[in-house]
């Protein structure tokens, strides 16, 4: 029962992901590739649109899967899923637990997730960076080198530094994915 | 039932408007509501932030809840969740039916070799951003590079360890290594009061 998995996938993720939509993606990515959803090519593509539509990264995404997978009722029922745990959460939250945050317990905790949260995204990045332009995957595959990859990697890493240095706040992501682009075309077509 | 519609339409304006996820959103919602209409006041909304950051689920999403519901009570907060998921959902439907056919375009499947790049640099960076901003406990350290380095070790070995395992040990972690200094510190206490 696709709908089923879809509304439950996404219920996990809505409920165990910290750290906004980047926080997200490892577990994203788990769960698309063990269903067979998307490739990590289709995955990675699809951060790309996500990234340049409105609107938060994780219902572009739960819409777009499930869209892919149930039509308008699978896409909407992963959206469901998605919102359903933050909703149930923050209204508790507001309404009964106003000082939930400020227990030590549960700032412990919090602050014990937050280096993992932050390992987790760097670790995505690096898996996805040995992947797509060194070419490793798991340790059957051949390793495949792409240079053009790793040029563009650059420029951006470039871009991005000198922009930062100069203005003192992060060049627009909407930007860097049109640069890479068309960097794209160039060494590809 | 005016107020309602207020809310509705503002969110719906928000959600259409955020390009880049929570923090982007967080910018809008600061102007449109405390700024510009001054119905929440900077304290408020700082706490809302913080809420809205360390709990599960989306920020953007978590953030309109409780907006809504500080504004509305429940039906407050329902509306605003639905309308700041609206314009997202109607886009990315619409996308989605054409983006299968739109990516097998030859110099589109070439564009997106290159953007594959970019989003791979976008993660990187903001784990970077991360990595910046975080303590640097000795605990910290620890759990980052663990983790780190057992997702590549898990990923090179095809070996399923899915992400709620870190999520979950390293809470439980943070919670017991507060626990035992809790403990601690208590009977240090107690061992006190014995002798006095």
């Amino acid at each position: 029962m696709i709908y089923l998995e879809l509304f439950l996938t996404f219920l996990k993720i809505g409920a165990l992901s910290f750290g906004g939509g980047y926080g997200m993606i490892s577990l994203i990515r788990e769960e698309v590739s063990s269903f067979g959803w998307l490739t990590e090519e289709e995955l990675i593509n699809f951060i790309a649109v996500s990234e340049s539509t409105p609107g938060p990264i994780a219902v572009n995404m739960a819409t777009f899967i499930g869209s892919s997978q149930g039509g308008i009722l699978g896409a909407f029922i992963a959206t469901l899923g998605v919102v359903l745990p933050s909703f149930i959460i923050i209204l508790v939250i507001a309404a009964v637990l106003k000082n939930l945050l400020k227990y030590a317990g549960v700032k412990a905790t919090l602050d014990g997730i937050s280096p993992a949260i932050t390992g987790l995204i760097l670790g995505t990045a690096i898996i996805m960076l040995l992947g797509s332009v060194f070419g490793v995957k798991t340790t059957e595959n051949t390793f495949l080198f792409d240079w053009k990859g790793l040029v563009i990697l650059g420029v951006l890493t470039t871009i991005y530094l000198i922009y930062y240095k100069a203005r003192k706040k992060a060049f627009s992501p909407i930007l860097l994915i049109i640069i890479s682009g068309a960097m794209g075309v160039l060494f590809y077509m | 039932m005016k107020k309602y519609l207020k809310l509705f339409l503002i969110m719906l304006k928000i959600g259409l408007f955020t390009f880049g996820g929570g923090y982007a959103m967080i910018a809008l919602l600061e102007y449109e509501f405390v700024t510009k209409r001054k119905w929440i006041n900077n304290d408020e909304f700082t706490d809302m932030v913080a809420i809205a950051e360390s709990t599960p689920g989306p920020i953007a999403i978590n953030s309109a809840t409780y907006i809504g519901y500080k504004m509305g009570g429940v039906l407050g907060s329902l509306l605003c969740t639905i309308a700041v998921c609206i314009p997202s959902f109607i886009i990315i439907y619409l996308i989605s039916l054409f983006f299968n056919a739109f990516i097998h375009i030859q110099w589109v499947t070439a564009a997106f070799r290159g953007i594959q790049i970019c989003v791979i640099f976008l993660i990187l960076s903001a784990g970077i951003k991360m990595l910046i901003k975080i303590k640097k406990t000795v605990f910290n350290i620890i759990v980052m590079v663990a983790t780190i380095v057992c997702m590549i070790l898990m990923s090179v070995f095809a070996v399923d360890f899915s992400s709620i395992f870190y999520i979950l040990i390293s809470g439980v972690l943070g919670l017991s290594i507060y626990l035992i200094k809790l403990l601690i510190s208590k009977k240090k206490k107690g061992n006190g009061n014995d002798i006095s």
